[in-house]
């Protein structure tokens, strides 16, 4: 590659990396401005200052916004992990056995995945409401289900498709026990692929606002994105710009921290489960 | 394609009734456990999606709002006929396909060309631009819809002031105040967060065209834009397909980004919009679940589309071999 081209490949890489930060800077920069800084018509506050996340931390967008983020830590983990459970027995099923209904399943979990949410959230509404799930938290971590299942069935299955299960038997004629050779070659080999799809699981239920503002009306279940919809709708506070940018921020922060530690985990799952075959 | 799945015992690829009785036994043994492992995972999905929309269904057969439960009755079709003759219906369909169409042929556009570079970057920057291009796709579509909306707002924006020299934008220009305007907004918002999502699917198809091609129609003397159209993209229709299915779908059942920063105004009222609208706003549950199934019924229509017009071999996207 000449240094001319070389140079051009450098200003591609730059112009995608701004225009993936550009919006977050941005938001990034709003959350520190003042009150009467918001309307300075700048990217940049003209001073710093950390009212707004005292506000949303301390503040009195407190009551709303802390409770909203422990119900989202809580019920996306826990929608996360009963997914990757389940989805862990059916991707093993999928990858090494032989059996009639394979097809099937892997095709549900397609046509679930394009399911449209609000088609489900209607009749959730009413059927919550009627047996008592609405605004609980495992009124939540059902209908995330069917967001986390299909995607983790179909990752998780590319990926043990991968593993090489002979090694299993090649320790056991070795004379490993039939647990020490599942403990010992199968989890470390599967363990990544576990992983992986957990996180991805994790950003879809953690992105969730259509189940969150309809199966919701209160801090008891009230997920982050739908607090955070509410910030503009509530007068509780003058202007809610400010204190919903330091939201988001705070949100966004585990994001970031996944995306830098595992980004290349993060690519492997999304392109296995779709593109490879 | 997969070329590691293990081979399977070859008792359970002989014909059953070839095989001697142990082995059968021992293909029914693995059928069963299949279902054992597999099934638990089958039933949830199944009770979480197929339940509810057939009670949707069912509810849209009735006259019935939540507020006033006493006079609910059955109406038969009647609601799908209000739904279907009204003209806010149409306008949310119009919508809807409008902001597909722009963001999906944007996004296959410009998630090519991300794909370009990320394919061809220098070794010393990939991990960072893989970094930065996956952050757009993990933020919260609030998040991103909020950063977007407060870029453009009257009040807390700097894009007016930033871009006034451009004939059309001044300092009062409202960029939800209007259709057009906020339609480009929601569509730029749209864009940002799940390009990166095609650009990594069609990344990992372009890693797929052999090699071998490339050299050979270098050596033939193909030009760049040649080789472009004649090798690459048709080596990757597969994983443009895939791409261009998921992203259509979901382009489809936009929401999140229309409520936060227009909710609905102007007539950038989506599907989806309307169907939450319906239901949970207004109680109207009757019409609410006539909505939901017509959205349902849209993207099943969408999917069966792609696959049979494109021949989107969805054993591809299911990582079937």
């Amino acid at each position: 590659m000449s240094t001319k081209e070389r140079n051009w490949w450098i200003v591609a890489g730059v112009l995608i990396i701004v225009y993936a930060l550009f919006p977050i800077a941005w938001i990034v920069s709003l959350s520190f401005k003042a009150p009467a800084d918001i309307a300075n018509g700048q990217f940049l506050p003209t001073v710093f200052t950390w009212q707004n996340y005292s506000q949303i931390l301390t503040g009195d967008a407190a009551s709303l916004f802390l409770p909203a983020l422990r119900n989202s830590f809580g019920i996306c983990l826990i929608a996360t992990f009963l997914a990757c459970i389940l989805a862990m027995f059916a991707a093993y099923a999928i990858a090494r056995l032989n059996f009639r209904g394979k097809k099937l399943i892997l095709s549900t979990a397609l046509a679930v995945a394009i399911f449209p949410v609000i088609s489900i959230v209607t009749p959730l509404f009413n059927l919550w409401r009627l047996i008592g799930l609405y605004d609980t938290w495992l009124g939540l971590i059902i209908p995330y289900l069917s967001l986390t299942l299909p995607l983790s069935i179909w990752t998780m299955s590319a990926f043990f498709r991968e593993i090489p299960w002979e090694m299993e038997q090649a320790a056991q004629v070795d004379g490993a026990t039939s647990w020490q050779a599942f403990r010992k070659v199968i989890v470390p080999l599967a363990a990544p692929g576990v992983f992986t799809t957990a996180i991805l699981a994790f950003f879809l239920a953690w992105n969730d606002f259509v189940y969150g503002i309809s199966l919701t009306s209160t801090n008891a279940a009230r997920p982050v994105p739908a607090a955070l919809g509410l910030f503009s709708g509530a007068s509780q506070f003058e202007d809610p710009t400010g204190a919903t940018a330091g939201a988001a921020v705070v949100v966004t922060i585990p994001v970031i921290i996944l995306v830098l530690i595992f980004q290349r985990r993060i690519v492997s799952g999304l392109t296995n489960g779709a593109v490879k075959g | 394609m997969t070329t590691t799945v293990p081979p399977a015992p070859p008792t359970t690829r002989a014909p059953a009734h070839a095989a001697p009785s142990g082995a059968s036994d021992r293909a029914k043994a693995e059928q069963r456990l299949g279902w054992y492992l597999a099934g638990p995972a089958f039933a949830v999905m199944l009770l979480v999606t197929a339940y509810p929309i057939g009670q949707a269904v069912y509810q849209s057969l009735f006259a019935y709002r939540l507020t006033d439960p006493e006079n609910r009755r059955f109406v038969g079709l009647n609601n799908y006929a209000v739904v279907l003759t009204d003209a806010i219906w149409w306008q949310s369909i119009a919508t809807t396909v409008l902001i597909t169409v722009v963001t999906v042929a944007v996004e296959l556009v410009l998630g090519f060309l991300l794909a370009m570079v990320m394919a061809t970057a220098l070794r010393a920057i990939r991990p960072v631009v893989r970094a930065a291009i996956l952050l757009p796709y993990a933020i919260i579509t609030v998040v991103s819809a909020f950063a977007w909306q407060f870029a453009f707002d009257l009040n807390s924006g700097f894009v007016n002031s930033w871009f006034s020299w451009i004939p059309g934008i001044s300092a009062t220009t409202d960029w939800f105040g209007s259709f057009g305007s906020s339609i480009t907004v929601i569509c730029l918002a749209e864009i940002w967060k799940t390009t990166p999502f095609i650009s990594l699917l069609l990344l990992a198809g372009l890693a797929q065209v052999p090699e071998v091609l490339q050299e050979a129609a270098k050596v033939d003397g193909a030009t760049w834009w040649q080789r472009m159209w004649r090798v690459t993209i048709p080596n990757m229709k597969a994983a443009i397909m895939v791409a261009l299915l998921f992203r259509t779908l979901d382009a489809f059942r936009v929401f999140d980004s229309i409520f936060v920063m227009t909710a609905g105004a102007n007539g950038t009222e989506s599907v989806s919009f309307l169907a939450y609208r319906q239901t949970i706003a207004r109680l109207e549950v009757g019409l609410g679940s006539a909505v939901s199934v017509l959205l349902f019924l849209a993207v099943v229509l969408i999917a069966f589309g792609f696959i049979r017009g494109f021949k989107v071999d969805l054993s591809q996207a299911r990582g079937e071999k």
